[in-house]
């Protein structure tokens, strides 16, 4: 069976759904795209997501996946539910830092504490 | 082993997303081979996919039968690239900044404000079709000439 890339992992803990990207790089808009249905269909499918996008796995990406992220953020907070990232390497944050988008994502460092946080989001 | 001279190379690639993979191969592992760091690798593969993206999409408007040509050279300390594409140009100037007011929310328009934190020289020609971009190396080898 041809292997299906993308890949991310869609885990639920407590009422926090986590999804974790499971590539190194994210790179190629086909890719970006199929990403964007996988995780835009997990966010349809809750009523009020409490998503937790894990890029523990993840050591490249270009400012595609930035605005990915953004068109994600945008119909999460549309249907009033919350988005937080984390484990995030530093070359990664280096990118959200030089772009501004640490002001605009809630960013933790691990899974755990982007749960505690959102355990306390309405 | 380090090259003891630059290496001058030109490539004409067709113009889709994808053909960059082709175009950073060949470029990095040559960035490798003469010492350079994995920050200053990570630095020019990020510039790569961001002006390459920009010549297919903007440049070019995702037309697969026009091409995009580069030419580079990997020195020691050095590495230098341009990226050319076969649209009517652009003026740089005329970017929103992306890291603020309204634009910061829009999922576009991020590629030069990265392709100039992470090259020490990027520039544009005139018609604003072809970017040249340069990045010294991180940690150059001084003792060598």
């Amino acid at each position: 069976m041809a292997e299906i890339k993308p890949r991310i992992s869609v885990e639920y803990a407590g009422d926090a759904t986590i999804i974790t990207f499971t590539d190194e790089k994210i790179l190629e808009e086909k890719d970006i795209k199929a990403l964007q249905e996988s995780i835009m269909s997990v966010i349809e499918q809750a009523k009020r997501i409490k998503l937790i996008l894990d890029f523990g796995n993840v050591r490249f990406l270009s400012s595609a996946v930035l605005g990915l992220l953004i068109r994600i953020s945008k119909r999460i907070y549309e249907r009033d539910g919350s988005l937080r990232l984390c484990n995030i390497n530093p070359k990664i944050y280096e990118i959200f830092k030089i772009t501004r988008l640490t002001k605009t994502f809630d960013i933790y460092k691990d899974v755990e504490s982007a749960a505690e946080d959102l355990s306390k989001a309405n | 082993m380090v090259s003891k001279a630059p290496i001058n190379c030109s490539i004409v690639v067709e113009s889709k997303p994808s053909a960059v993979v082709g175009v950073y191969e060949q470029i990095l592992s040559k960035l490798e081979n003469n010492g350079f760091s994995k920050e200053d690798i990570f630095a020019v593969h990020l510039a790569l996919e961001e002006a390459f993206l920009n010549a297919v999409k903007h440049g070019n408007k995702m037309d697969s039968a026009k091409s995009v040509k580069i030419d580079y050279s990997v020195g020691l300390d050095k590495v230098e690239i341009s990226m050319t594409d076969q649209g009517d140009g652009f003026e740089p100037e005329a970017v929103a900044d992306p890291r603020w007011g309204e634009s910061l929310y829009k999922p576009e328009g991020r590629g030069l404000l990265l392709m100039n934190a992470y090259m020490d020289v990027v520039e544009f020609n005139e018609r604003g079709n072809s970017v040249y971009m340069a990045r010294y190396k991180e940690k150059p080898l001084l003792t060598e000439s």
